[in-house]
């Protein structure tokens, strides 16, 4: 299947795209699609892919970014062990992102100690160079949460320690299909986390809620051929999962890399940004790990104190539930912009509105 | 953050690999690629850590695929492969078909 697939050959996407509007025709109603990642995002926005959908088709981005469901307090927690002299490496994207009070890159423009990593790993090498303490903000899903699991399993030195932001997508697929105001008929699931979950996690979705799910690669052909795979389903009036990523996915997923989140991280009820509270979604580390929790090791203040105005007019929660759209938001491209931004789906490269601002925003259907 | 990028094992020492992005040399764990990796093979790399190993018969394809995707942006390859900036590095793209 894959062989005849050829990134940007325009005559496989002009026939995908034909498939398409047949599939519409046969469903005669309109259907949305959501997705559940930047990076897809990133290539339906660069590509214009939306501009190729047939009339009643949209697709929509779900809660994809993990810098953006990143909750609040969890960045004031970073926050305030950077402004108590620890040593704070976390991922660029979360570099930026605002506190109650304060981002990181405030804290580090009044003196604190904060950097930027690339990897876990090089969080621990930080770790090994210096004397204080260094903590990891560890944020992202599945596919950064192994490697934090990894680094765990290795014995990093004792003055390393995890803050740990990490999320786990599947259930708040859940709750977004559960919402009143979401009409979701079927989810393109994320490639790159399916690769660590395996895409059979998604057996039990697709028969409690009774919709098609289709794990999606990330060019645009791969982006058409999931979104038609998905009609074929719905045009069918049947629920089902198929795997249109297979150079990257199995059903089983990276066993090894399960394995080391498991034998890690715990799942527990809390916050995505915006959006819910969510039962079983965010890892935290599990009791054999508590030596390295950050939450364990130091007394971390809570912020008190109002959030910025503008804050409260910030729409990413409804943003990333999927049910507004940034341009639908006053702030948007104003108030809010890459450089100054208020909400943080406008600071991560996989921000719904940074990328709407960064292509020219959702094409006119 | 989410966009694996495929690069050749060039190096491995326990855990620690070095791994070439067209041309660009990182280190990559492989901690939790979940197979045995040797020099020559090809992972796809998230954040400095390997998380699959990318089977024989699909490596071309996959190549390809993502020289195109970076052709036009090879800086973004370079942000994907956690290269700081593009004054030391020359991505050696395939470029589009």
């Amino acid at each position: 299947m894959s062989e005849d697939l050829k990134f940007r050959d325009p005559d496989a996407a002009e026939e995908l795209a034909a498939d398409l509007e047949e599939l519409m025709d046969r469903i005669d109603d309109p259907v949305e699609i959501m997705h559940v990642c930047g990076s897809h995002e990133q290539v339906i926005a660069k590509f214009g892919l939306r501009s190729m959908l047939p009339e009643g088709l949209s697709i929509t981005m779900g809660p994809g970014c993990p810098v953006c469901v990143t909750d609040m307090p969890e960045v004031d927690e970073a926050v305030a062990l950077a402004e108590d002299g620890k040593v704070v490496a976390t991922y660029g994207d979360m570099f930026r992102v605002p506190g109650t009070r304060k981002s990181l890159a405030d804290a580090k423009a009044a003196g604190a100690s904060v950097e930027v990593v690339y990897s876990a790993s090089e969080a621990v090498d930080l770790a090994a160079e210096r004397d204080e303490e260094v903590v990891f903000f560890a944020t992202g899903f599945e596919t950064t949460a192994a490697p934090t699991a990894a680094i765990l399993q290795t014995g990093p030195p004792e003055n390393f320690s995890v803050l740990s932001a990490h999320k786990y997508v599947p259930p708040a697929m859940e709750v977004v299909a559960e919402m009143p105001d979401t009409d979701v008929d079927g989810f393109l699931a994320a490639g790159h986390a399916a690769t660590i979950t395996g895409y059979g996690l998604f057996e039990e979705f697709v028969d409690g809620y009774d919709l098609p799910v289709v794990v999606g690669g990330f060019e645009p052909i791969d982006v058409l051929y999931g979104l038609r795979k998905l009609l074929e389903f719905l045009a069918e009036g049947e629920d089902g999962l198929a795997n249109a990523y297979p150079r990257c996915v199995t059903r089983e997923g990276n066993e090894a890399a399960m394995d080391a989140i498991r034998e890690v991280f715990d799942l527990t009820a809390g916050e995505w940004r915006g959006i819910a509270d969510i039962p079983d979604a965010n890892f935290v580390l599990s009791d054999a790990y508590a030596e390295y929790d950050a939450r364990e090791r130091f007394d971390i203040e809570p912020v008190e104190g109002d959030v910025d105005p503008l804050t409260e007019q910030c729409l990413c929660g409804d943003i990333m539930a999927g049910t507004t759209s940034p341009e639908e938001c006053d702030l948007f491209g104003d108030e809010c912009t890459p450089s100054n931004p208020v909400g943080a789906c406008m600071v991560s490269d996989e921000g719904t509105c940074k990328i709407h601002l960064e292509y020219g925003g959702r094409p006119d259907l | 953050m989410c966009l694996g990028v495929p690069g050749e094992i060039r190096e491995i020492d326990g855990q620690e690999a070095v791994a070439d992005f067209w041309g660009v040399e990182r280190r990559v764990r492989l901690d939790v690629v979940g197979d045995a990796v040797e020099v020559g093979d090809y992972v796809l790399n998230h954040a400095g850590f390997a998380i699959r190993k990318i089977p024989d018969h699909e490596v071309e394809e996959t190549m390809a695929i993502y020289e195109s995707l970076f052709a036009d942006d090879p800086d973004e390859a370079l942000e994907e492969i956690g290269s700081q900036g593009s004054e030391t590095a020359e991505l050696e793209l395939g470029g589009d078909e």
